[in-house]
């Protein structure tokens, strides 16, 4: 047993404290539900996280000062200035960043306590060990998986899936290697060898990298969502070793939330999360799709558009990521606004997976200052676009795909989709007729009822709004 | 703490977890992960305890790194959570950003609140 996993004299206290803690990131997350409270909530979960850094702080024998105040003001330092400087549309590729350091953290911790247990010269009881080894995995893997995530996110290497031949294989012997090297340390735990652990690390690593690398950027937030969860896992695990009562509940609560929304999001994708990980999907131009022929297609100017929203009654706008690619935000706002303003009945239609992640969408709307009232979920919406008069897709192109459901071939055959097909008119913002993320051929711009309106998100909805000023 | 008390709060913690989260709505899901993430910065206790026991320098070393990016994860992510929940606080705007996506006309007098 290492002598600081015991707690000092003054341990029920502790104990009381770290309860105390997790269970403020409990009701933290638990005021979370409304957009209200949730900001309270978070800084609850905030105070909850400082109780358990100064009880850890005040544990008998902790020495080292120095090194500690160091390590904590150059993080603190980072993350201040990276929250500051990030831009709602990176959120995704900052919480893989933030993700990745988390899962580093847990990886390098167990590699200590294995070198502190093996400098003790003593059997590592098995308790101990076999958390230890779980986090050191798990958590590697996380880091260098979040780090490609963000990579692809931040465009620093391609998005689309880059897979070696004969991965699949490569990946499962990594995976047993793994597995048996674990073992063979764990069978060993009265002198495990260090450097086979290390071993372990970094193949780790290599799958971290491996399976992450052949995943297209489309599906980047279902992997930083998993890999969330398992860098929760890894911190209970790191729990169980410490024999640390707060991180078990707070890695398992992280663990239990980024599972659910692993799940939300492939369902809301229509697909397996075995088939996210494993297909390749997300970026690989699918043969024959949207290749020679040019199909009839009509397309209209701004004055147009501006005369078809203008007299409608109810005007459904359906927002996708080209329009915080483009930074049009604030400039549908506005035109949401004229139309209010003419007695239009404006509302956001929000697919689950619009952005970059799930909720990604709403986040970037209401920093544009949209009312959460008009934000309104695909389910929802869904049964109103037949009553609708105008639905207006701006940079959103695979969620409105009406393949979906009628076309059982398409690789997103059975998606959700928000089924604009179904107003009345829908005019599309768009710069190109080219395919989305899916790499798929989108049929809606070639229903008789769709317009295309061919520009730049953000300069077509601020010409659309003063056009409508002047009718 | 005997091992099979740790696995009994490693259960109880599972359930509790799903049930709360099951609550957030998809509105709020990427300030939700935002900050489980930042959660799941505590593992920095672990780095606390490995550096503040530690004789052996690479233990140090790995120790102290693990602070930084344990720091890292805990102060952005609920930092970045901050942000984003404050968008959806609607309060007058405080003219805090000074946006070159803001130049386009303005956007002022919108702030009045409206409930649905």
């Amino acid at each position: 047993m290492l002598p600081l996993a015991v707690l000092e004299p003054g341990g029920d206290l502790a104990i009381a404290l770290y309860i105390v803690s997790f269970s403020m990131f409990i009701f933290g997350v638990r005021r979370g539900t409304h957009p209200t409270t949730a900001k309270q909530g978070n800084l609850t979960a905030a105070a909850g996280m400082a109780i358990a850094v100064a009880t850890t702080l005040l544990l008998d024998g902790i020495g080292n000062w120095g090194l500690i105040v160091g390590g904590i003001v150059v993080g603190t330092a980072v993350g201040v200035v990276a929250s500051i400087r990030v831009q709602m549309t990176q959120m995704p590729q900052m919480v893989a960043l933030y993700n990745g350091v988390g899962g580093g953290a847990v990886a390098l911790i167990a590699w200590s306590e294995i070198r502190h247990g093996i400098s003790l010269g003593e059997e590592i009881p098995l308790d101990e060990m076999i958390p230890v080894l779980f986090s050191a995995v798990v958590g590697s893997v996380s880091f260098w998986g979040s780090n490609i995530a963000f990579a692809k996110l931040q465009d620093l290497i391609p998005t689309r899936p880059l897979a070696l031949p004969g991965q699949q294989v490569v990946n499962a012997l990594l995976l047993i290697g793994i597995v048996v090297a674990c073992v063979l340390l764990a069978a060993n735990n009265d002198d495990p060898s260090e450097g086979l652990f290390i071993l372990v690390l970094v193949a780790a690593a290599a799958l971290g990298n491996l399976v992450v690398l052949p995943i297209g950027g489309a599906d980047m937030p279902v992997v930083i969502s998993l890999l969330n969860a398992f860098t929760g896992l890894a911190a209970a695990a790191a729990g169980f070793a410490l024999d640390n009562v707060a991180l078990i509940v707070a890695g398992t609560l992280v663990g239990s939330s980024g599972t659910i929304l692993t799940l939300e999001m492939a369902t809301a994708m229509n697909r397996s999360v075995a088939n996210i990980l494993f297909a390749g999907f997300g970026g690989a131009p699918t043969a024959g799709a949207g290749t020679g022929e040019e199909r009839p297609h009509t397309s209209i100017g701004p004055q147009d558009a501006a005369i078809k929203l203008a007299y409608a009654d109810s005007v459904v706008i359906v927002p996708g990521y080209g329009l915080a690619v483009a930074q049009a935000q604030h400039a549908i706002k506005e035109l949401a606004d004229e139309l209010d303003k003419r007695g239009v009945t404006v509302n956001y239609a929000i697919h689950p997976v619009a952005g970059r992640m799930p909720g990604h969408m709403n986040v970037l709307l209401a920093e544009a200052d949209v009312p959460y009232e008009q934000l309104r979920e695909m389910d929802e919406i869904n049964g109103e676009l037949p009553r609708t008069d105008v639905a207006v897709v701006v940079g959103a192109n695979d969620v409105t795909n009406p393949a979906a459901k009628n076309d059982p071939d398409s690789p997103i055959a059975g998606m959700p989709i928000i089924e604009v097909d179904e107003a009345r008119e829908v005019i599309v913002i768009k710069r190109s007729l080219s395919p989305g993320f899916a790499g798929i051929d989108n049929d809606l711009f070639y229903e008789p009822n769709t317009s295309m309106l061919f520009a730049d998100a953000k300069a077509a909805a601020a010409e659309i709004a003063s056009e409508v000023k002047e009718l | 703490m005997d091992l099979i008390t740790e696995i009994t709060i490693f259960v109880l913690a599972a359930f509790v977890g799903f049930e709360v989260i099951s609550k957030v709505p998809t509105t709020l899901h990427t300030p939700l992960m935002s900050q489980t993430n930042a959660i799941h910065g505590i593992v920095m206790l672990g780095g606390l305890i490995v550096v503040g026991f530690a004789d052996d320098s690479l233990e140090k070393v790995i120790g102290v790194i693990a602070i930084a990016f344990g720091t890292i994860n805990i102060v952005g992510g609920f930092m970045v959570t901050d942000r984003m929940l404050g968008m959806f606080a609607r309060k007058p705007k405080p003219a805090e950003t000074a946006k070159p996506s803001e130049s386009s006309a303005d956007a002022s007098g919108s702030a009045g609140t409206r409930e649905g």
